[in-house]
């Protein structure tokens, strides 16, 4: 082969051999990392027909169950119960909890699922403001009746599981 | 009245840029000396308006003036003169005023610093700068004019500037980023006017350069100033998220970086022309994403505010005429633009070419990182984030190859390299890097094989810097019998912006990898009198207090920091609470030093009077935003070379007066 031919021809493999290795590491990574939004009834029901399994990262979001926010006495260990439409889901934290964490607003957690209905979370984010309520929940709640949060029934939820 | 002015202006300006885009650009066709001279007026014309328009708004802020609509959402009479001054940009239509004021002064700085270069060249540049800026203008009059009034019913007081803003970071944070951000037009306008011309030398790369490296130098400091505030100001003591705001800004940091090594070898070696335009419209399209995706309401980020789907249908219309037309130029005219040099496969040419593939690379990452999960969400597949674990993993990826060729291409000659004879300075500085890399890591306890490897990189760029350096002036000691000093000083200005921007990358990457590897973040539970021991430093919380600000109200806690029993500092954190947006924030108490930071934060109070605190120990977090400020006097540095001064010298007519005679 000519030499510019050579050198073209490895100029062009080269750039399909990283080309090639960025996108399937760049796969991989992504795979490591996407976390699916759940609200605490598609926890229950599942989402598309597909209910989250044990041990999955996810992010869940909700309003707080006021009255639910339980402290330890010696730690930063926290624990709160989310709602949306009906059945609650448990979350728990070890941490410092938003300057705008209220009970009763909606806030958004990522964390593992550890059990049907309780996720150990390892970032709590709250509301930036009075108005504000995280948008992929806003949208979820969009035309629903939801439960107020104060109201919300505690024990086995209403949805077969 | 005075927003009724300031309206006038802004309509004024929009006819400037109008006019601008046409009568200039139809000179440069016709060859119509009057028309093109109009250029430098018009420019001159619409910074006037604009900035009439700016000092309207100012003054209605100054004069507490709650009937215009902007001025009652983002200001109070309580608050302080100074953020008064600076809430002009604390919210969506107002920070959009700065933008065009940002782009009109770019427009008009190449109106008036351009006298070297070719009239008709600067006709066209300046008339694809009013055709852009024709199109922020109708978007800020039609979807976000910041003189709306709210008469005949409007606030006694108003809503108050957002606690976050009410800071110094706010003063310089946007100005800087919107001077990079808005500086990048003038990259595109150079590139596009290139086209329209079909010019084939590689003239315009130069003039193009300075214009470019001042945007990139402007976008780096703007990206470090948000770093170094979100890192003081949010109380999460993070010095990066990648929030997709951030990644807005870092995208066309990313492009410009390309932007800027490409644009040199297209200026020296006269190669990679098609791929210079192609970045420049890159670079600049990213830095239109960005203020999409920050300004649709898409996002949800302390940048982002209240949404309006019209605001974003603009943009986006915006960005595809942009983008779209742009493109379909380059498909027109791309292939006129056909590199003459010739290089082998081991030269500088294709070492920088490898950088532009990592760098273009790292962009798509960002890209991609950013915008699947809007993609994903609007065909229906649901909500996901990306996490941070994704951009940290590819940028590992990324990083390496790109450190090598870093060392390596200022290493190398231009056109042919002979590998070996490199191999003797490449093993030492291996070796270098390597032994400096452990004997650093050996002063950690647990020591971080990531912490190894950023060490290493960094290492290898600062000894390949120095290496090049020395490399560059042995000719001159040999030949001209110089002594060191006299050498160094012989070096040419724009070589030592390479040199500075390098190890300013170098600096930045140690601090990163420190910081990442050794950096402590403990959350305690304190009562008062508690002490808590993070990595060596004893931290006391000594009171809680009630405090009043002059427009918050905050609670107030001491602490003091020992180590092995001496006082290192006192430190104070609050937690204010904002009564007029019924917002509250956190005040980080930082002690700040070369090698490390000491952070603490105030969290909530717990039910038997406890507080939850945050307490972080950062080594060297510091050389993070400490390397972005040495990579940006880089790019000073070049921009004062004297041969971007040379081509105004031999245009001076009574110079040389045969080269003047044949600009008319």
């Amino acid at each position: 082969m000519q030499p510019r031919r050579k050198k073209r021809l490895f100029a062009v493999s080269a750039i399909v051999l990283v080309v090639g290795a960025a996108i399937g590491l760049m796969l991989y990574a992504l795979t490591q990392s996407i976390d699916l939004f759940y609200t605490p009834s598609e926890i229950f029901e599942g989402k598309n027909g597909k209910k989250p399994a044990i041990g999955q990262r996810l992010r869940i979001g909700g309003m707080v169950v006021p009255g639910s926010v339980l402290r330890d006495q010696s730690t930063l260990a926290v624990s709160f119960d989310l709602v949306d439409i009906g059945p609650i889901v448990t979350v728990s934290y070890h941490g410092i909890l938003p300057d705008l964490f209220r009970e009763g607003q909606g806030i958004v957690a990522t964390g593992v699922l550890t059990e049907s209905n309780h996720i150990e979370a390892h970032e709590v984010l709250a509301k930036h403001d009075e108005e504000y309520m995280p948008p992929d929940l806003a949208e979820k709640m969009k035309g629903i009746k939801h439960i107020k949060p104060s109201e919300a029934a505690y024990g086995t939820p209403k949805t077969s599981e | 009245m005075l927003a009724e002015l300031g309206n006038l202006a802004l309509v004024m300006a929009l006819l400037m840029s109008l006019l601008l885009a046409i009568y200039p650009m139809w000179g440069a066709y016709k060859e119509h000396p009057q028309l093109m001279a109009m250029a430098k007026p018009l420019a001159i014309g619409m910074f006037v308006f604009t900035a009439f328009a700016y000092g309207c708004l100012t003054q209605s802020f100054l004069n507490d003036d709650f009937t215009v609509a902007y001025v009652a959402n983002t200001s109070n009479s309580t608050l302080p003169i100074y953020y008064k001054i600076t809430a002009v940009w604390g919210g969506h239509e107002g920070s959009f005023l700065l933008w065009v004021m940002i782009f009109s002064i770019w427009t008009v700085a190449v109106a008036l610093f351009s006298k070297a270069i070719p009239i008709k060249m600067v006709a066209r540049v300046l008339a694809i700068l009013g055709a852009v800026g024709c199109g922020f203008y109708l978007f800020m009059l039609l979807t976000s004019n910041p003189f709306e009034r709210l008469l005949p019913f409007f606030p006694i007081d108003g809503r108050d500037l957002n606690p976050l803003l009410q800071d110094f970071g706010m003063i310089i944070h946007p100005p800087m980023l919107y001077m990079g951000y808005v500086g990048f037009s003038v990259a595109f306008a150079f590139a596009l006017a290139a086209l329209i011309s079909g010019q084939l030398d590689s003239t315009w790369a130069r003039w193009s350069r300075p214009w470019t490296l001042a945007a990139w130098s402007f976008l780096t400091v703007g990206v470090a100033l948000g770093s170094w505030w979100a890192y003081y100001e949010l109380g999460w003591g993070g010095w990066w998220f990648w929030d997709p705001v951030e990644n807005a800004a870092f995208m066309p940091w990313l492009a410009g970086t390309a932007l800027v090594h490409s644009l040199a070898v297209t200026e020296k070696r006269k190669v990679f022309k098609a791929w210079t335009v192609l970045l420049a419209i890159a670079a600049f399209s990213l830095s239109l994403l960005g203020t999409f995706l920050v300004r649709s309401g898409i996002l949800v980020s302390v940048h982002s505010f209240a949404s309006d789907p019209s605001r974003g249908l603009f943009i986006l219309g915006l960005l595809v005429i942009i983008i779209g037309g742009s493109l379909a130029l380059f498909a027109w005219r791309g292939s006129l633009l056909r590199g003459s040099g010739r290089y082998e496969l081991m030269s500088r040419e294709v070492l920088l070419m490898g950088n532009n593939v990592f760098l273009t690379a790292a962009t798509l990452v960002v890209l991609l990182g950013t915008l699947l999960p809007l993609v994903h969400k609007e065909i229906g597949l649901g909500s996901i984030s990306i996490g941070a674990p994704f951009f940290d993993q590819m940028f590992t990826f990324l990083i390496v190859p790109f450190v090598f060729f870093m060392g390596l291409g200022p290493l190398s000659r231009w056109k042919n390299q002979n590998p070996q004879a490199l191999y003797k300075q490449l093993l030492l500085a291996f070796g270098l890097s390597l032994s400096a890399a452990l004997l650093i890591n050996f002063n950690f306890e647990q020591m971080s094989y990531m912490a190894v490897l950023g060490i290493l990189l960094s290492g290898w760029i600062v000894v390949t810097t120095v290496l090049e350096v020395l490399q560059r002036i042995e000719p001159l000691r040999l030949n001209n019998h110089l002594s060191l000093t006299q050498s160094l000083q012989k070096l040419s200005p724009s070589h030592w912006g390479m040199v500075s921007g390098h190890l300013g990358f170098a600096v930045t990457l140690i601090g990163i990898s420190l910081v990442s590897a050794y950096g402590i973040e403990s959350n305690v539970r304190m009562a008062i009198g508690d002490k808590a021991e993070v990595q060596g430093y004893e931290f006391v919380l000594n009171s809680v207090t009630e405090a009043q600000g002059p427009n918050y109200t905050a609670e107030h806690a001491e602490f003091e920091v020992f180590k092995q029993g001496g006082l290192v500092t006192q430190l104070v954190a609050e937690k204010r609470f904002y009564p007029v947006q019924r917002n509250s924030m956190t005040e980080a108490g930082i002690d700040s030093g070369i090698t490390r930071d000491l952070f603490v934060a105030i969290g909530e109070q717990l039910e038997n009077g406890d507080w939850a605190i945050r307490i972080y120990v950062k080594p060297f977090i510091n050389w993070i935003w400490a390397g972005a400020f040495i990579m940006a006097f880089g790019g000073l540095l070049s921009i004062c070379d004297r041969r971007y001064r040379m081509a105004k010298l031999a245009s001076n007519p009574e110079l040389m007066p045969e080269l003047a005679g044949a600009r008319q």
